[in-house]
């Protein structure tokens, strides 16, 4: 696998205008579908959201493997445990 | 306490412990039950809810601001009967007047996710040893868990909020600025690779960064009390003193127990511990008490 295919999400979501603690529930319920050790991919405002979603992922025992800034958002990839 | 009842025998000592408060109608009182840190049994509020609903001639109660259950309306001759009732499952009466109270607290570090320090616990074990001793005026105590501060330690004569110390481990760090956005402080700033700028002057000890660092490269490096002494609101508010930004927490007894002696012995009557620190100086409360503390 080569560094770029580490990094290939399983399923995507899109949480831009979602409001806490909705977007944190959806990347939940998404994770859910998931099976250990894949990886999610969020798309998350800037701000509150930010702040909050990835301290409860983490919480919740996953792991964020990757953070990467966009326009007033930002691109988290998420690996399942 | 003068009030004289052929009827019934009052118990004095049940009064000197002070939770009875005389109201404006005749012969009753208002009774201030003991609920240290604001965590109550199901149970006892039954309890409290039965007696209440028999004793109170008024017919309600009242949530006092420091977390108290008050039931209003007791008629002077139901005081002991209402104090073996409420005895049954362990429900005490708490205090008033110039003597310790009941120690407040946060909802608690086992359900709250900001929480670093267990207030609950610390709030019983300082109730359990200092409810009571008498003072020159009231003496409260508050147990906030973290910097939000919500059970206002800045307006308590002795006042303890959690902190925890952060620290950085470069190698575990992958720069993805997550602590950055963390820090509601401005105290953390990413460099060009997202590495964090970390400016201890502006860091309140939340450990926000702590909870969201993804590879642990913030860790905790200690956690304990931050001390404020001499707040209080009433007629006369007075923000706390800061004097100690470290206390382990198996130092809090050792701490409050220093502070009330220092209390009693340089305070006057009706006078609060914050109008004897700005009598006689800050710098004499921070040598003859928290100096002993500061070696940590």
């Amino acid at each position: 696998m080569t560094e770029e295919e580490k990094f290939i999400p399983n399923d995507t979501i899109d949480l831009r205008g979602v409001l806490c603690p909705i977007n944190f529930v959806k990347t939940k319920l998404k994770l859910e579908m998931l099976e250990t050790g894949q990886l999610l991919e969020v798309i998350l405002d800037d701000g509150e959201p930010m702040r909050s979603v990835p301290r409860s992922i983490k919480e919740e025992g996953h792991k964020i493997i990757k953070v990467e800034n966009l326009d007033n958002s930002y691109r988290i990839l998420i690996k399942k445990a | 306490m003068t009030e004289k009842t052929a009827k019934q025998k009052i118990d004095l000592n049940e009064l000197k412990s002070g939770g009875f408060i005389k109201q404006t109608q005749k012969d009753l009182f208002t009774v201030r039950l003991k609920v240290p840190g604001g965590r109550i049994t199901p149970d006892k509020m039954i309890k409290i809810a039965e007696v209440a609903k028999k004793y109170s001639r008024l017919g309600y109660c009242h949530l006092s601001f420091r977390q108290s259950v008050e039931i209003i309306g007791v008629h002077i001759d139901d005081f002991d009967t209402v104090v073996k009732e409420l005895a049954t499952v362990g429900q005490k009466v708490a205090s008033c007047g110039p003597r310790v109270r009941v120690p407040t607290a946060c909802g608690g570090c086992e359900y709250n996710p900001n929480g670093i320090m267990d207030t609950q616990s610390k709030a019983l074990e300082v109730d359990e040893k200092f409810f009571g001793t008498p003072c020159h005026h009231k003496f409260k105590m508050g147990f906030s868990g973290c910097p939000i501060d919500c059970t206002r330690t800045r307006e308590s004569d002795l006042g303890f909020q959690g902190v925890v110390y952060p620290v950085w481990t470069e190698d575990l760090c992958n720069g993805c600025t997550l602590c950055a956005k963390a820090c509601l402080e401005g105290a953390i700033v990413s460099d060009k690779e997202g590495k964090p700028i970390f400016d201890k002057s502006k860091c309140v000890y939340c450990g926000d960064c702590i909870k969201a660092c993804p590879t642990d490269a913030w860790k905790e490096k200690k956690k304990g009390w931050l001390v404020r002494v001499g707040g209080k609101h009433g007629r006369h508010p007075r923000e706390a003193d800061e004097v100690l930004d470290y206390l382990p927490d198996e130092k809090v007894n050792d701490f409050v127990s220093a502070t009330i002696e220092w209390y009693n012995k340089n305070g006057k009557t009706k006078e609060r511990i914050g109008s004897s620190i700005d009598r006689v100086g800050l710098d004499k409360f921070k040598k003859e008490v928290v100096a002993a503390f500061t070696k940590t």
